[in-house]
């Protein structure tokens, strides 16, 4: 619980949650703030913010941008969460596997690793998603796809650097069997450092997610804050307010989360912390 | 020529015009015209594959025998002059002398007979109805056609513009697998203008077809059709010059009336008067609930037509009464009217038994959303809102070009888009889609949704043959009466496409086949 209060007195860490926590508010409530669907035409197209009953104004269709932005936030939210969580998994496991067991089985996951890593995870991600159609399930996999080889490569140098720990070898002593070492005991002890690294890679997934949609590569049939900016890209120069506000809505969102991120990095690894060292 | 030498020519070329001579009167020879082809064609040999981007482009590399003004008269094309036997069965075409293709054969009326009896009716599918009318098709001397036809067909005459009936050479065709000639790539016509190259993704560049037949035509010396995938980019193109032509969706509707307001650029909707292009949500007939008339009624209350003429299309639209376009002469508008009707959408669903289940939802259906641009993204959000308010959830689902052809040729679809050009009679450009003769797998722009009534098929055929206007007129009132009643497509609108061109630049609309015509006399003042 010490990391509880340390957190609680972290400013910016503080900041995020809170902002965070705003996010998800807004995305819990948005069907009873707004009942009718983001994509039911509610007013004139183009309608400016502030008129018609519209704050954030209206959509070339005349699609309310307010809602959009509110049911937006349910899609990033979970495309987010659920994709770093694929991430994590793959991540953890190939990574576990390579720092506990070491040589030729290191050997072979981390020049995959490396595979990965070098190809630029955008272009990968546009190549998988224009493969299986874009749905809500393939975006997840997709991101958490490309997401992994961070994850991968930190997961197996906290592995290697406990491997060799005396707990460790007392738990070999007592006979306990491999999954239970690593489960029971090695995996508790690195799980810090994993957790800040997930938590930001929930930013960098809301991130392509949009990246996608802008494309045109989204769900067709969510509406998101990258596929609003997609759409409103186009009549910029008539109607600002089509992309500002979902664009907004991706800047605090993800700063949000970077930012407390970080204040867990800060409060879970004070040796390595910026601010305490 | 890759892209930075290509840059720098453009760069080049650019600079040169302030030197270049231009004379005072008359068409001058010379200058570039910078367009927009979007999205990028599969291929350029229009005789072998229709979408719109391919036929502006080919228009200009293929030309066939006759042109149509916008009253749809027909004009002299590769034809100078034409003759009809007394009783309709007989037309002599007579070529113009010293017309070569593009590799410098010449090109004779062997190629004619070639292309419309043997290639056009195996790959071109409005081709191929036409055709089938022929008897037997000769060529006399090299300057002359003769098509002998089966029975009188009221618009043959109307069936050789260069979208319909492109003339591609023999000496390259004949044995061969057509579609699969590795000279397809050329795309060798015997058009004003000639592939230079294309850089996939980038432009497609013509030149000048030095040999061309007519006295000092071309004028201009090339095209260029650079692939601008993005329409706010293609807007920008068009504002600040980069580009000085924009036909069909190159740019969105709603910039039209931004454009109206600058001073160096005209803006028409003329040009089109021979494609009327007409749009529906096509629904596959063979599958359920489509397969039911109440269903495909229900669909034509359920969608508020006014709305998406004015949010999707911004003005640029009509609400279409039926097939046929109410531009075209047979349009008959004492049709059953559907009027925008939630409740009688619903009372049709659930008189067929499509009741709603525990959660409101009746049924979930695919609709493959078209890639010709954003309003066509808009229209499919419109659609999937409309058919949500009586609970039926349409699943959107993107496709590039070539697998929305694929798809809906081969009827691999649930629902899409699709709009077709009525070509100036309802033989050549309505009956083909709802004839049960023209239901062939593969081919687009078929009769793609399976639609089929023996009534219909006696009708369409009988109003074919008939040479009389006002026995016309009657039959195809009574088909589009049936027609209305069945829904085999759901008419959604009548388009108003615009063409926005640098006033600079004399002739872009000389016909009614506007930016797919040769602009062999397209000059830059």
């Amino acid at each position: 619980m010490d990391a509880t209060r340390a957190f609680l007195r972290h400013p910016s860490g503080m900041v995020g949650l809170v902002v965070l926590l705003v996010v998800v508010v807004i995305a819990l409530i948005a069907p009873i703030v707004f009942p009718v669907s983001p994509w039911e035409m509610v007013s004139a197209p183009f309608t400016p913010p502030g008129e018609d009953g519209l704050l954030l104004g209206g959509d070339t269709l005349g699609r309310d941008v307010a809602a959009g932005v509110a049911y937006g936030a349910r899609v990033s939210l979970v495309i987010g969460i659920a994709s770093a969580m694929a991430a994590m998994v793959i991540g953890v496991t190939i990574g576990a596997i390579s720092g506990y067991f070491g040589g030729k089985v290191d050997l072979v996951l981390m020049r995959m690793t490396e595979l990965f890593q070098t190809i630029p995870a955008f272009v990968l991600a546009i190549l998988l998603v224009a493969t299986f159609n874009p749905s809500l399930l393939t975006i997840i996999l997709t991101i958490g796809a490309v997401s992994w080889p961070p994850l991968a490569r930190l997961t197996r140098a906290e592995f290697l650097r406990l491997r060799n720990r005396e707990f460790v070898e007392a738990a070999l002593c007592q006979g306990e069997g491999t999954l239970r070492i690593v489960l029971g005991h090695i995996l508790p002890n690195a799980i810090s450092p994993i957790l800040v690294v997930t938590s930001l890679t929930v930013a960098t997934a809301i991130l392509l997610e949009s990246a996608l949609s802008f494309m045109g590569l989204g769900d067709p049939n969510l509406m998101s804050w990258g596929f609003m900016i997609g759409a409103g890209r186009t009549v910029i120069r008539n109607a600002w307010w089509m992309s500002v506000f979902p664009g907004l809505a991706i800047l605090i969102t993800v700063l949000a989360i970077n930012l407390f991120g970080e204040g867990l990095s800060d409060v879970l690894n004070p040796r390595v912390s910026r601010r305490r060292s | 020529m890759n892209r930075r030498e290509f840059t720098q020519a453009m760069l080049a070329a650019g600079a040169a015009i302030p030197f270049s001579i231009t004379r005072a009167v008359g068409q001058t020879r010379g200058g570039t015209l910078n367009t927009i082809i979007q999205p990028e064609p599969p291929l350029l040999v229009t005789a072998f594959n229709q979408q719109q981007p391919t036929l502006t482009l080919g228009g200009k590399i293929y030309e066939s025998l006759l042109k149509y003004g916008a009253d749809l008269k027909p004009m002299p094309g590769m034809a100078q002059s034409w003759e009809i036997s007394p009783d309709g069965l007989t037309y002599t075409f007579k070529l113009f002398p010293n017309i070569t293709f593009h590799d410098g054969k010449p090109m004779t009326s062997e190629d004619v007979v070639f292309s419309c009896m043997k290639v056009l009716t195996e790959t071109h599918p409005r081709a191929r109805q036409n055709f089938a009318r022929v008897a037997s098709a000769e060529a006399p001397d090299p300057l002359t056609v003769v098509f002998k036809l089966k029975q009188p067909f009221a618009p043959f005459l109307g069936c050789f513009d260069c979208t319909s009936a492109p003339i591609v050479p023999k000496h390259i065709y004949e044995g061969t697998d057509y579609r699969k000639n590795p000279l397809n790539d050329k795309a060798i016509g015997t058009g004003p203008f000639k592939l230079k190259e294309w850089v996939r993704g980038s432009h497609v560049h013509l030149v000048r077809h030095d040999g061309y037949y007519l006295k000092d035509q071309p004028y201009l010396d090339e095209i260029i059709y650079r692939i601008i995938p993005d329409s706010a980019s293609r807007a920008l193109a068009l504002e600040n010059g980069t580009v000085q032509l924009a036909q069909w969706t190159d740019v969105e509707f709603f910039d039209v009336q931004r454009f109206k307001a600058q001073k160096n650029l005209e803006v028409t909707t003329k040009g089109y008067e021979y494609f009327a292009p007409h749009q529906w949500l096509e629904m596959n007939n063979r599958i359920a609930p489509m397969n039911d008339k109440r269903f495909r009624q229900a669909v034509m209350h359920l969608i508020d037509r006014d709305a998406l003429a004015k949010r999707v299309y911004f003005g640029s639209a009509k609400v279409a009464t039926g097939p046929i376009s109410s531009k075209t002469k047979f349009y008959d508008g004492k049709v059953k009217r559907y009027d925008y009707s939630i409740d009688k959408a619903k009372a049709l669903l659930d008189e067929m038994g499509l009741k709603p289940d525990a959660n409101g939802k009746r049924a979930e259906i695919k609709y493959i959303v078209p890639p010709y641009g954003e309003s066509y993204q808009r229209a499919g959000e419109f659609f999937r809102q409309s058919f949500a308010r009586v609970g039926i959830d349409l699943v959107l689902v993107g496709t590039d070009m070539a697998g929305w052809a694929e798809k809906v040729g081969n009827w691999d679809y649930e629902m899409t888009q699709n709009l077709l050009y009525q070509l100036g009679d309802p033989a050549l450009g309505v009956s083909r889609t709802y004839v049960s003769s023209n239901i062939k797998k593969g081919i687009l722009f078929s009769n793609t949704e399976g639609y089929s009534n023996p009534e219909v098929d006696r009708l369409f055929d009988e109003a074919a043959v008939t040479l009389d206007e006002a026995k016309r007129l009657e039959l195809y009132s009574k088909v589009q009466q049936i027609l209305v009643e069945d829904v085999p497509v759901a008419w959604t609108l009548e388009l108003e496409y615009p063409i926005i061109y640098d006033k600079a630049f004399k002739n872009i609309v000389s016909t009614g086949i506007g930016s797919h015509e040769t602009f062999g006399s397209v000059y830059k003042s």
